[in-house]
Order: structure tokens, then C-alpha cells, then sequence
């Protein structure tokens, strides 16, 4: 039997997007340099919040879902990965594992429960479930509460790698988050990529062609989760640090507000967009409360004129794919 | 003073009163969320706001002016709904066609805006309200002591709900609202301003979620972010509930608040995560919610 292909799916996949690959070399070269310029402590914030916008990025851009509760995976990653690296002693690298496990975990029950809904009660239930969990960080001794956990050692990865020297540390996150983004690109660029965007474009078609669309969205929620997580145990190692700031809904509210500056459904967007905002925020910093209303504003002004965001305006500028 | 299951009556009922207190809140905001959806198919995130938005219009009118709660009862949410018309105006009205998240996004952009400002202006700790002088007091009902503020509260919560519910279900008005819910541009055709009824029931909306606000000035501390907290338990007990009906949202309010107040008493530990437990029932069970539509 002949298999029907669509043509324009064929040369979609065989096809090199220049530039996709011009556009990553470009990034890596920025964060290998950057480092000589920039306090790199600064660097590793960004690639952890860019991580953090790209898995969000994942479910919102391609699936089409608004989670609005991704601090949930970010910060309880965060936790389990410092008191790991605190508590058990453990080596930075199963540190950041176990924090990364216990978002996906948390992935698979918030997300065989929200996937119950559509629409915008995804949205309110993953927050309301993200605003529970958070409630329970603050109860729970693990956590520390209000103090959260401070002080966490740096330690040795592999036993060889000394992570309190600065650029060792650097290396390592820029390795970790590189190696994460190409996979995201690389799944939303599979066959289960394109079920996801056909999902996004119209789900009841897609259910019509056999597609168990809710094993899909599971799939996809959890992969974004777990992502998530590995930003957040990252996060954790760099800063020494988890507290109740990473699991409060304004964490939800800033990863989307990167997601949807960077440009939502863009492959750089997330990146981009986790730059400026961390940036926003290290230099604002003095000016208090003002940082939350240029924040509502920067929301206020890109759902209203600037929904493609700074890199779907490049792209669609410049007539490529970014 | 008795005890029921080894609890002092006092405390039962006590924590029942504040349970009910807190569920008129739930009902009269979950209210406003579902009007507002049932229009303009948007959630409004800036709900939360426009409560405390509301508390702080009771406040300042005290302060400044020198206008009592009573007044302050009927003028804040005639002034908070006029921002609140605004805000549509301005911002929503340009999101129709729009797939109904961008509205999300948009209120909640705006909920930091408001939030920001007054965080900015009058910090982060509460400020007390005076309860009104005519409500002062309360008298003991012999199981317990019932403050006169507290029943008040949640008698006129309960008026406001039921004559909002009469509104919609049972007048002329109600029911060009209800059919512009259904099909819009029929109701267009028929030679009614939608448009304006979409701004006025944003409006609307808004005025209840300031309502909300001056009741419970008194009550909680009016603070900057006393409505974003409590906006979060609100999007549980509409989920709970599901957003198709009008009692629905009432109900499932009152009921939560109740159910809250309980476990306050029997399993203090659970009691500000009880409402979300539910929610995940709920949705296991019936996903569609207590009273919702299968969308």
C-alpha cells in the first residue's frame, strides 16, 4: 500500500533551516563570550530562565496549552535539588537529577489532572494546583519555610569538576541548558512535534484522524515539566539557594511574561525574552514595586500590539524561521 | 457551652460563622467571574484586584473625604465599575476575536499593574477599618457569639447574589444578556446594542468584585495584596463549579466556604489546602464541574 505523504511535511523535514542553525551558532558564540564581559553569575541566571521560558514555551507555543503554574516544577525541583546537595551531601549532578525527577513526577499528577479541562480552565487549574503546592512548601519542614534553604555547597561534579570556582560553574550550566534546548528543538521538530502542533491548530481534527490527543498533551506536559525542573535544580546549584519566591505564582507570571516578549512558538523567543526581563530586573531592582507595574505594562502592551514578540517580529521581518 | 464530636460549640461554630463569611466572598467574586465570562468569554484575572481595589476605595474615602461606610458601600463600586469600563474600553474590547487566553494574559498584566501601584503607594502591611459604628457589637445566640458586622455580611451577600440571580434568569434585561451570551450577532440583528451591554456587564462585574471589597474592609486588613491570594482560591471554586450557571457559582461559594470552615475545626492543618483537594476530586469525578457544561 502506498503511503501518502504531504509534500510540504517532506521538504519540512529534509530541508536545513539556515537560519535556525545561524541563529544558534550566533547564541552560542554570545554566551561563550560573554562571560569575559558580563558577571557570569548574571549569564547563569539567564540560561536558567531561559531553560525555564523554552520548557514553557514548549507547551504554550506548540501545544497550545497556557499553564499557568510552571513555578510549581520550577521550584520544587529547585527545593529537592538543593536539599539533596544540602542535607544527603549529594554530588551536584545527582542533585540536579533528583530535582529534575520530582518535577516530572509532579508533571504526571498535576497533568493527568489538568488535562481534564480545556482552554481557560487548563489555565486556572494548574494555577490553583501550583498555588496548593505552594501552600504545602510553606508547611513543610523540608522546605524551610519562610527561610528556605540557604547556604547550599557547590561540591564537586563527577567528583572532579570543582563548582565553586565561577567559570567552572558556567561551563556546566551553559552544557547542561545547550544540550536541553537542542532537545526541545529537536522534539518539536519529530513527529510527535508535528501531532502536538496539529493539536495546537485543531484538536478535534486531530482526535478524528486517531489520535489519543490526551496521551499526547500528557506527554507534552510533562516533558515541559520535567524541563522545567531541570531549570529550577540548576537554579538551585547556582544560587546556593531554594526559597518560596520559586514556587509562588508570580514565578508562573514571569516565565510567561519571557515566553511572550521572546515571541511565543519561536524557537529563540524564550531565550531572548529571559534575557531582557532578568535583565529588567537586576537593574530595576532599586526602583521597588515599579519593577511589578513595568512588568503588568510589558504583558499589558504585547498581548495588545506585540503578540508575535521581539523574535516572531524578527523572523517574520526577515521572512525566516527563528 | 456543649460540645459536638469533642468540640466546644463555641469553636465549631465560631470557625462555621467564619466559613460562611468566607464563602460570601467566594460566591460574590465567583459571581462576578461568571457574568463576566458568561459576556465577554474572558477570565478576568483582574478580579482580585478590583476587590482590593474596592477595600481600598472604602478606606481612602474614610481618610480623605471623611465618608462613611455606608456611603462608601454604594460609591466605591459605581467608581471602581467605571474603571472597570474603562479598562474594556480600552483594552478588552480589542481582544474579541482573540483566542480567549490573550484575555487572561491581558488582566492578569494588568492585576500587577494595580498591584504594583498601590504596593507602591501604601506598602505591604494591612490597614485596619473601622466596623461601622451601627454594626458594632453582637449578641450571644446561646450556642455562640454572633458579631453584628459578621451577620450582616453575610445577609446582604446573600441579597446581592440572589437579586443579581433574579436579574439575569428572571427580567427583560437578564434575558438580552443571556441570549447576546448565546448568539450575539442575532441579538445585534434584533436591534440591541451589544456592544455597550458587553461594557456594562464588564462593569457590573467589576462593581461586585469592589463590593466584595468594602464588606470585607472591615473584616481582613485592607492591604495591597489582600485579592491576589484570594483570587487563586476563587478560580478553584469557579472550576469547582463550573462557570454555566448563575446559582451554580453561588452555591458552590457559599458551600465551599462552609466546607473550609469545618476543616479549620477537625483537620486545622488541611484548611487552606481543602478547597484545592476538592478541586481535584471534582475534577476527577466530573470534570465538567458541579454544574457546568461539557464545553
Amino acid at each position: 500500500m502506498e503511503r501518502v505523504v504531504d509534500p510540504l511535511l517532506l521538504r519540512h523535514r529534509w530541508e536545513t533551516d539556515w537560519s535556525i542553525v545561524i541563529a544558534f551558532v550566533l547564541m552560542v558564540a554570545l554566551f561563550g563570550l560573554a562571560p569575559f564581559a558580563v558577571y557570569p553569575v548574571f549569564l547563569m541566571e539567564v540560561l536558567c530562565f531561559a531553560l525555564f521560558a523554552c520548557a514553557f514555551n514548549l507547551l504554550i507555543g506548540y501545544v497550545g496549552l497556557v499553564s499557568f503554574g510552571h513555578a510549581l516544577y520550577f521550584g520544587w525541583a529547585s527545593y529537592l535539588s538543593a536539599y539533596a546537595a544540602k542535607a544527603w551531601a549529594w554530588p551536584p549532578e545527582l542533585a540536579v537529577l533528583i530535582g529534575t525527577a520530582t518535577a516530572a513526577l509532579l508533571g504526571v499528577i498535576a497533568g493527568s489532572v489538568a488535562i481534564r479541562r480545556q482552554g481557560i480552565y487548563f489555565a486556572m487549574i494548574t494555577l490553583a494546583l501550583a498555588q496548593m503546592m505552594y501552600l504545602v512548601a510553606l508547611r513543610v519542614k523540608l522546605t524551610g519555610g519562610e527561610d528556605g534553604i540557604q547556604a547550599v555547597p557547590r561540591g564537586r561534579l563527577f567528583g572532579y569538576f570543582d563548582l565553586s570556582n565561577e567559570m567552572t560553574m558556567y561551563v556546566f550550566i551553559l552544557v547542561v541548558v545547550l544540550a536541553a534546548f537542542l532537545l526541545i528543538y529537536r522534539i518539536i521538530n519529530s513527529p510527535f512535534g508535528e501531532v502536538l502542533k496539529a493539536i495546537r491548530e485543531n484538536e478535534q481534527r486531530t482526535i478524528s484522524l486517531g489520535y489519543k490527543t490526551d496521551r499526547y498533551k500528557l506527554v507534552a506536559f510533562v516533558l515541559s515539566a520535567t524541563l522545567a525542573g531541570l531549570a529550577g535544580s540548576l537554579k538551585a546549584q547556582v544560587f546556593q539557594l531554594a526559597s518560596l519566591t520559586d514556587v509562588h505564582w508570580a514565578m508562573s507570571g514571569d516565565v510567561m511574561l519571557m515566553t511572550l516578549l521572546g515571541g511565543l512558538g519561536t524557537v529563540f523567543g524564550p531565550v531572548v525574552g529571559a534575557f531582557v526581563i532578568i535583565a529588567m530586573q537586576n537593574y530595576l531592582a532599586p526602583f521597588g514595586q515599579w519593577v511589578l507595574v513595568i512588568q503588568g505594562v510589558i504583558f499589558v502592551v504585547c498581548v495588545l500590539v506585540f503578540r508575535r514578540g521581539i523574535v516572531g517580529e524578527l523572523a517574520n521581518a526577515l521572512r525566516v524561521r527563528l | 457551652m456543649f460540645e459536638i464530636f469533642g468540640i466546644p460549640s463555641q469553636a465549631l461554630f465560631g470557625q462555621l460563622l467564619l466559613g460562611l463569611i468566607n464563602g460570601s466572598f467566594y460566591a460574590l467574586l465567583s459571581l462576578g467571574l461568571a457574568v463576566i465570562f458568561g459576556m465577554l468569554n474572558i477570565i478576568n484575572f483582574t478580579h482580585g484586584a478590583q476587590y482590593m481595589m474596592g477595600a481600598f476605595a472604602a478606606y481612602l474615602l474614610l481618610q480623605y473625604v471623611g465618608l462613611d461606610y455606608w456611603v462608601a458601600l454604594v460609591i466605591a463600586p459605581i467608581l471602581i465599575g467605571a474603571t472597570g469600563i474603562l479598562i474594556e474600553r480600552l483594552f478588552l474590547q480589542h481582544l474579541r476575536k482573540l483566542d480567549p487566553l490573550y484575555g487572561l494574559l491581558l488582566t492578569f498584566g494588568l492585576a500587577l499593574v494595580i498591584e504594583g501601584l498601590f504596593r507602591n503607594y501604601y506598602g505591604s502591611s494591612g490597614m485596619p477599618y473601622q466596623v461601622p459604628q451601627s454594626l458594632q457589637g453582637g449578641r450571644n445566640l446561646g450556642f455562640m457569639f454572633l458579631p453584628n458586622y459578621r451577620a450582616w455580611v453575610i445577609v446582604f451577600s446573600l441579597v446581592v447574589c440572589f437579586a443579581t440571580w433574579f436579574a439575569i434568569e428572571r427580567t427583560r434585561l437578564g434575558s438580552y444578556l443571556r441570549a447576546a451570551t448565546e448568539n450575539p450577532t442575532l441579538v445585534r440583528a434584533f436591534g440591541i446594542n451589544v456592544p455597550r451591554m458587553v461594557t456594562l456587564t464588564y462593569g457590573f462585574g467589576v462593581g461586585l468584585a469592589a463590593l466584595a471589597g468594602v464588606m470585607a474592609a472591615p473584616i481582613y486588613n485592607v492591604s495591597p495584596q489582600m485579592g491576589s491570594d484570594l483570587i487563586i482560591v476563587v478560580f478553584a471554586v469557579v472550576v469547582i463549579g463550573g462557570m454555566g450557571s448563575i446559582m451554580g457559582a453561588i452555591v458552590t461559594g457559599f458551600v465551599l466556604g462552609i466546607v473550609e470552615g469545618l476543616t479549620k475545626v477537625f483537620f486545622p492543618e488541611a484548611s487552606n489546602t481543602v478547597i484545592f483537594v476538592i478541586m481535584v476530586i471534582v475534577l476527577l469525578i466530573r470534570p465538567a464541574g458541579l454544574f457546568g457544561r461539557s464545553a
